[in-house]
């Protein structure tokens, strides 16, 4: 082939720079101009990408705005919106790594978190999750199939998480989750029916349990006078108060317990989708 | 330079992993360019060879980062995410989306003198390199806007290194052809070292 003509003995020119007798140097320096600097998002969104940095936006919830960071394993952090530079500081020393502020989330997370806030709870919201402990991992995917409209106890996911004895160890997991609002820790409460504590403020928690339709004050009511479970005397069935069977009961048909050993005795059974067996422990 | 890299890479990759982008996203991002004739494409192929770098090295031991020829194989990564990505769309569109694409989009008869600024800006050349059929433009690319040796090329390119010095050559003097279609001559060019070849 005639190519092979061309083929001549390497040797370094003056810039260190390995070059071939056969190479044009015009052409060469033509082409050289042509190595261009990358743009200056390349090294910010590169670092973004592979979880060593995170970006955060604000947008809007229940309890106002608030400031979202994520990077490229999913959302990482949630926090009340406040001065950028607090945020930031605050996130490099929980994080060990910088967030910058960007415009917006991207498009396709902006969509499911919002999808997630409003209470679907079918739609996957990808966090970022490293260097949490198997029992954090545990607790916050619990709390996570907790319906909007309704809360559970700290026992309940101490119970079904296999650690009855854990509900402290539950109630700090809960108040160290990096992302309230789409993990939902405000729907777990203290077994007494107080709404207890909340990551952002118990203030925040009563309004967000507001605003997904949990009548708070009812709850707080039925606490006080010792009720845990609520029964229906047409169905023996008996439930946690906010989960939505119980709901559907009428004021007529309603029967409230103090312990599900008292509704056991009475001959009513535990719904099988709030599952108060769980406080039995 | 790469060496010391190297060590950092093998000890720790997250510490490091920014020295890395730092040191070869001029060179990562111009491949892509050159190759794809689209800054945004560009920009994306680069933040994706990257990431695929960061995760090839976390599974990497560090013996084997320590192996690496990291510019020949940083270029083989963005260089099959360009591939990819162009084989996506029809293979014969080539989008120059450059700084200056609006000197390509203008279509309006230039005056000489337009017309000899034109020939000498970059994006006159990167349009003759956007235009090398494939095989021509990625060695080209490699060699005369990467930098990279012969070896490092034909490394990155999975080809003999023959081949790859008759692929530069055979690129080098297409690009000179057109160059020369157009009534001009380079600069500095030494022309008797090329002929055009048939």
């Amino acid at each position: 082939m005639t190519d092979q003509r061309h083929i001549h003995p390497a040797r370094p020119d003056d810039r260190g720079r390995t070059v071939d007798q056969a190479d044009d140097p015009g052409v060469d320096a033509a082409l050289r101009t042509l190595l261009v600097p990358a743009p200056p998002t390349l090294l910010p969104s590169t670092l973004v990408a592979v979880g060593l940095a995170d970006g955060y936006a604000r947008i809007e919830s229940p309890i106002g705005a608030v400031l979202v960071a994520f990077n490229g394993l999913g959302i990482s952090a949630i926090a009340l919106a406040e001065d950028p530079s607090v945020f930031e500081t605050w996130f490099r020393h929980e994080f060990g790594r910088p967030a910058h502020a960007v415009d917006a989330l991207p498009p396709t997370l902006a969509r499911s978190v919002a999808r997630r806030i409003a209470g679907d709870r079918r739609v996957a919201v990808p966090l970022d999750l490293r260097g949490r402990t198997s029992f954090e991992r545990a607790v916050w995917e619990k709390a996570l199939e907790i319906p909007r409209g309704e809360v559970r106890p700290y026992g309940w996911i101490a119970a079904e998480i296999g650690r009855p004895r854990a509900v402290r160890a539950v109630g700090s997991a809960l108040g160290r989750n990096p992302v309230p609002l789409v993990i939902p820790c405000h729907r777990v409460v203290r077994t007494d029916g107080h709404i207890g504590q909340y990551a952002l403020g118990s203030d925040r928690k009563r309004a967000v349990l507001d605003a997904e339709g949990v009548d708070v004050a009812r709850l707080e009511s039925l606490a006080r006078t010792g009720v845990r479970l609520i029964g229906s005397d047409t169905t023996h069935i008996v439930c946690l108060p906010t989960c939505h069977n119980a709901r559907r009961i009428r004021p007529v048909h309603e029967v409230a317990f103090r312990s599900l050993r008292e509704a056991s005795s009475s001959g009513y059974r535990p719904c099988r989708e709030c599952r108060p067996t769980a406080l039995a422990a | 330079m790469d060496d010391e890299l190297i060590a950092a890479l093998a000890l720790d990759l997250d510490a490091s992993f920014e020295r890395l982008v730092l040191a070869h996203q001029d060179r990562l991002f111009s491949i892509a360019l050159r190759f794809t004739g689209d800054a945004r494409d560009a920009e994306e192929l680069a933040q994706d060879a990257f990431v695929r770098a960061y995760r090839a090295l976390g599974d990497y031991d560090p013996e084997r980062i320590r192996r690496l020829n990291l510019r020949p194989w940083l270029a083989t990564i963005v260089l099959n995410l360009c591939r990819n990505r162009v084989r996506r769309r029809r293979p014969t569109e080539v989008v120059l989306d450059d700084a200056g694409s609006d000197q390509i989009a203008d279509r309006r008869t230039p005056s000489p003198a337009e017309r000899h600024e034109r020939r000498e800006s970059a994006v006159y050349w990167a349009r003759l390199v956007a235009e090398l059929p494939e095989r021509y433009r990625a060695a080209v690319v490699l060699r005369h806007v990467d930098g990279l040796s012969y070896e490092e090329v034909a490394l990155a390119l999975g080809r003999p290194e023959g081949t790859v010095k008759a692929q530069v050559h055979r690129g080098v003097a297409l690009l000179r052809a057109a160059h020369e279609a157009t009534g001009r001559t380079l600069p500095s060019a030494e022309s008797s070292l090329v002929e055009v070849i048939r």
